[in-house]
């Protein structure tokens, strides 16, 4: 009986959202683009996991892998994705659609390319309803009026009739949000939700997200290369580098005790508001890796300054994402001593 | 206005340099046959001694008043829209246009129609199956379609279709439609299908660029991502999205073709405009060149305003500035 | 990738005998910019895009001076009329004690070797068919400028400079990452050795690793070079990063204008001060206990801004004074001007500004 219980919960997928050794490759002219080449996390209800690295490290394709938005044929998808026990990525195209925007949602980086200029924001609305729930147009119409008056946007049902570039860039998160959530998702991805928003518009809709996730309780994804708004929504990060997980921990985990160099370098390139002024930024050294050519070993053992210490297994062995302790994972082949070494003389002391 | 004026100015001066003088035009109204002394009166009369800019300023005044015209048999009235005599057949420009413009306008709906609804969807299905056969045996047929003349095109097909195998009407014939709508499309078919074949195959290359392009936006990815099957995406957001610059460019062609399929009219020996203008140039009948001119010209500049509002129906970012 | 910039000679590029740090380089009075909108067959002018409307700020010689503001304040139009590539509609310019505010293009030239300007977009402003080499030695050969060793050695050593090898030289802009890039186009701007470099959001588009090896470069080229910067940006942490002086805008105005440490640990006016909580802090202790001040609504448009003080749509604090009279840009406390009825932080606790004292 138990074994058979574990043996289904297995199968089933153990969080609500639990995706296992996804790989997300694309075959190209120039060879094959590994873009996500082996990752895993979970998430359950009610919590946030933010997604953070550099440009190009694979946070946009796993987002839409786990959509099921990559085109079949141009995209190799391996690896398992369970949303609340089914699996997605054997699932049949028609199955992973009837679940999109039902019962997982997206928003995205841009919010006026991301709306069709040609109709108005409540005729988006309502499609987006309207897929997944067999009413009129006017009960869905109240419905995406609703919605609108739900995410802050004033006069709702005049502005139900306004067409995307009528609204102003806050305005139309709101209203990408608002179509978002029309269909209650309890999985909500959020690409780069803020990035093209004025920081006191980014303050509204980062609060507007967290106030609907409570009130929704649903699992939300927040991917951004912006290390004060994961700190701001996020439970758990996982920080990437090409293509795969090299860190994962709580917030609290990844920023006050961050345990690998590519972290440390993210943290102390990054000026901060909240400390005293440092006089130097302290980059990290190189160029982000090519996707096609993804140095042997470490992949960013060109880049580190600790790679000398590990007696040449940054560069041959590729380092696999450890547990350090109560969940808190590293991919990196320095030892706890040594790094708890670096981090205190060498690392903390400049954050 | 500029256009007939350059037109104008061009068939007037091109026969001046080919040696011809305000009396061998006066030649053509009043016959060889006459005194040197009745040509040179006909050609005062008809003020063919005039400056260039006083004989197009009375062409102008013509059309929008009216004109008299004094042959020295007698004067004539020339009403409202006086575009001129014909230097050959005597007849006034006008009415003769207005018997042509049915041709030229059924040629153009039948064909634009036919072309738009064939190219509009090959070119949806190539884009969506990029790369496949389909998609490149329709674009070699498409290519094929953009670098074959007409006159090929439209010889072959008449060879065919009326004359091997005697399905349609050979040239030549044109029953209005009022008359007998059968016999009408009988009689256009083919220069409907050859004139569709060429545009379709520059508009299924169109609509497969807009398409490609526009199925790459991120609202494309948005439609997905709410769950909505690939058919409406495609229908609905795709081309909606993709048909707008094709919706120009059809509105410009069709302007065009009104003022006279050349080529198309010429082959299958239709009485259009185009067959008018070709027998003006080639008779160098100042006056019927003119009248064609004007007539394509107004034409197109209406083909353009309604391009201009439709632009607006479509597009929401025009209409509100 | 960083080179540091004390390996190379000063002497590299020819040097001129600079006048000392901490004079006037820069002064505006009154800047304003309104775009027309035309509109109709006749062009009638309808209204106008009041892009930048009275500016009044110096620019000292060896300091760098940010204007930050949320998206359409006018920051980039400002830099653009301070290196006249656009003409303002009144206001003067006045660079090195002359009015430059309507010189003529022609007159404009050899100044415009003094005045140089980086753009926000390292795409899109490099020539993709043109070489590095190219680029890089456009500015000496437009202004006809002689090099010492011709004008590939000085291209080579400008590349060294901003941290690229001479073996760039002959490469094309797409080889390059945005980081690169964008010290491309630093290289191109140092040609000609500028004493005021207007960068146009230099680091928005990058990474934050790559964001701070550029913010490195151009701290160093400051130094070495006593370069004086106008910086724009809307990232307040790098501005705090890079800035001496900081001059907040808010719809074609600059509300107020400090140097760093005050306006950062003391805003005055209520925008600074709400932009500055918005700011997201990476810092999770902090999660859950910020007093953030939630502004609400958007920025208003500059066509038909609010008249009086223009936050007062949106500031928390408006009275009905804020409506009807325009708050001045007053000295409210050493190096730190403010333009509001009712600041923050202040010495005194009372409003000091003329009009709000007559009000009370
Ligand atoms: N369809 C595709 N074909 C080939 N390569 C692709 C494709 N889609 C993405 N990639 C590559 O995959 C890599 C990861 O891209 P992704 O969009 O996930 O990056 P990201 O982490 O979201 O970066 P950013 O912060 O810039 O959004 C990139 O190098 C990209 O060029
Ligand atoms: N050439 C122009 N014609 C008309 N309006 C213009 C022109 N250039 C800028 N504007 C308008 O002037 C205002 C200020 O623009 P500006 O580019 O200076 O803003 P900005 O502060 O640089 O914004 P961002 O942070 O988005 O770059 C905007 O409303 C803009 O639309
Ligand atoms: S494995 Fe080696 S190269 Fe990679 S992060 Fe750790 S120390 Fe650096
Ligand atoms: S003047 Fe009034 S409205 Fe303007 S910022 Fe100050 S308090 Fe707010
Ligand atoms: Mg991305
Ligand atoms: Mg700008």
């Amino acid at each position: 009986m138990s074994s058979d219980d574990s043996v289904q919960r297995i199968e089933r997928g153990a969080a609500f959202l639990d995706v296992r050794d996804l790989k997300v490759h694309f075959p190209t002219d120039d060879g094959l683009v590994k873009s996500v080449d082996g990752i895993s996390f979970q998430l359950e209800r009610g919590k946030t996991l933010g997604i953070v690295g550099e440009s190009g490290s694979g946070k946009s394709v796993t987002s839409l892998s786990i959509m099921g938005l990559h085109k079949r044929g141009v995209a190799q998808i391996s690896g398992q994705v369970f949303l609340d026990g089914q699996e997605l990525v054997s699932s049949t195209p028609d199955e992973v659609r009837l679940l999109r925007g039902k019962r997982m949602a997206m928003i995205f980086q841009d919010p006026l390319s991301a709306m069709h200029p040609f109709y108005t924001v409540g005729q988006q609305i309502i499609e987006a309803y309207r897929v997944h729930n067999k009413v009129s147009k006017q009960v869905a119409r109240k419905h995406a009026i609703e919605m609108l008056d739900r995410v802050g946007i004033p006069q709702p049902d005049k502005r139900v009739d306004a067409y995307p570039h009528q609204f102003s860039g806050g305005m139309r998160q709101r209203a990408m949000i608002a179509m978002a959530l029309s269909c209650d998702p309890d999985l909500l991805i959020a690409d780069e939700p803020t990035t093209a928003l004025d920081v006191t518009v980014q303050a509204q809709i980062l609060d507007l997200i967290r106030d609907l996730q409570r009130e929704f309780n649903s699992a939300v994804i927040i991917i951004t290369h912006d290390l004060g708004v994961v700190a701001e929504l996020a439970d758990d990060i996982q920080v990437m580098y090409a293509g795969r997980a090299i860190e994962y921990g709580t917030a609290e985990e990844i920023f006050e005790s961050p345990q690998h160099p590519y972290t440390w370098g993210l943290l102390g390139s990054m000026p901060r508001i909240d400390r005293e002024r440092t006089e130097r930024l302290i980059p990290i050294k190189g160029t982000p890796p090519s996707l096609i050519n993804v140095p042997k070993g470490c992949a960013f053992n060109p880049r580190c300054n600790y790679a000398h210490l590990n007696g040449g297994a940054s560069e041959t062995d590729r380092p696999e994402l450890l547990d350090v302790g109560a969940g808190h994972k590293v991919a990196c082949h320095l030892s706890p001593g040594e790094r708890a070494k670096a981090w205190e003389t060498d690392i903390k002391p400049k954050l | 206005m500029i256009v007939s004026a350059i037109t104008f100015s061009i068939f007037y001066l091109v026969p001046r340099l080919a040696g011809a003088t305000p009396e061998t035009l006066a030649t053509r109204y009043v016959g060889r046959a006459a005194t040197e002394e009745t040509v040179k009166l006909t050609a005062e009369r008809l003020g063919f001694y005039d400056p260039i800019a006083v004989q197009y300023w009375n062409w102008a005044k013509g059309v929008v008043v009216g004109a008299e015209y004094d042959y020295g048999s007698g004067v004539e009235s020339c009403p409202a829209p006086c575009l001129g005599y014909s230097f050959i057949t005597k007849q006034p420009v006008w009415p003769e246009l207005l018997d042509r413009i049915p041709v030229t306008l059924s040629l153009a709906a039948g064909a634009s129609l036919l072309w738009l609804l064939a190219g509009v969807a090959t070119g949806v299905l190539s884009a969506l199956k990029r790369g496949s056969i389909f998609d490149r045996g329709a674009m070699i047929i498409a290519l094929a379609g953009v670098s074959l003349p007409i006159f090929f095109t439209g010889l072959l097909s008449l060879a065919i279709f009326s004359y091997q195998l005697g399905w349609t009407l050979p040239g030549g014939s044109y029953t209005p439609f009022t008359e007998n709508p059968v016999v009408w499309s009988q009689s256009l078919i083919l220069p409907w299908i050859t004139l569709a074949f060429l545009f379709s195959a520059q508009y299924a290359r169109l609509t497969r660029a807009g398409m490609l392009e526009t199925m790459n936006e991120d609202f494309i990815r948005t439609a997905r991502a709410k769950g909505l099957p690939e058919r409406t995406v495609v229908v609905r957001h795709g081309l909606r999205g993709a048909l707008t610059p094709i919706l120009t460019i059809f509105g410009l062609d069709v302007g065009l073709l009104l003022g006279g399929a050349v080529l198309t009219e010429k082959t299958f020996s239709l009485p259009g405009l185009g067959k008018y203008a070709v027998d003006g140039i080639v008779a160098n009948d100042l006056p019927k060149i003119l009248g064609v001119t004007l007539v394509a010209a107004v034409f197109i500049i209406l083909a353009n305003l309604v391009v201009d509002l439709l632009y607006a129906v479509i597009d929401p970012r025009v209409r509100n500035q | 990738m960083t080179v540091s910039t004390e390996e190379i000679d000063p002497t590299a590029v020819p040097g001129v005998v600079e006048p000392a740090i901490g004079e006037e380089l820069l002064s505006v009075n009154g800047l304003v910019k309104h775009f027309p909108i035309r509109k109709g067959l006749l062009q009638r002018q309808v209204g106008a895009v009041q892009a930048v409307d009275g500016l009044t700020f110096n620019v000292t010689r060896g300091e760098t001076l940010s204007l930050v503001g949320e998206s359409g304040c006018g920051k980039t139009t400002t830099g653009r009329l301070l290196t006249r590539l656009l003409e303002p509609t009144s206001g003067e310019i006045v660079f090195e004690g002359r009015n430059i505010s309507h010189l003529s293009e022609g007159k404009m030239r050899p100044l415009r070797r003094d005045v140089q300007m980086i753009f926000q977009d390292p795409y899109g402003s490099l020539n993709p068919r043109h070489t590095v080499g190219k680029i890089v030695g456009a500015p000496y050969r437009l202004q006809k400028v002689q090099t010492e060793h011709g004008v590939k050695r000085a291209v080579q050593e400008l590349l060294e400079l901003v941290g690229l090898s001479p073996e760039h030289y002959n490469r094309y802009p797409h080889e390059f990452s945005g980081g690169q890039r964008q010290r491309i186009g630093i290289a191109r701007t140092l040609a000609l050795r500028p004493k005021l470099i207007v960068a146009d959001e230099p680091v928005s588009a990058l990474d934050v690793s790559i964001q701070a090896q550029v913010v490195n470069l151009l701290e160093d080229l400051q130094k070495e070079f006593d370069l004086t910067y106008v910086m724009i940006a809307h990232d307040l942490s790098v501005v705090r990063h890079v800035s001496d002086r900081v001059a907040v805008m808010y719809l074609g105005k600059i509300v107020e204008l400090a140097d760093r440490v005050s306006l950062y640990e003391k805003p005055m006016h209520p925008y600074t001060v709400a932009l500055l909580s918005a700011v997201p802090v990476p810092d999770t202790k902090r999660k859950g206990n910020v007093q953030r001040i939630r502004l609400e609504g958007d920025v208003p448009s500059p066509i038909n801004p609010p008249p009086a003080c223009r936050f007062h749509t949106r500031c928390w604090k408006a009275q009905d004074i804020c409506k009807t009279t325009e708050p001045p840009l007053l000295q409210l406390a050493p190096g730190h001007q403010a333009a509001c009825h009712f600041p923050e932080n202040q010495p005194g606790d009372k409003p000091v500004t003329p009009a709000a004292s007559e009000a009370s």
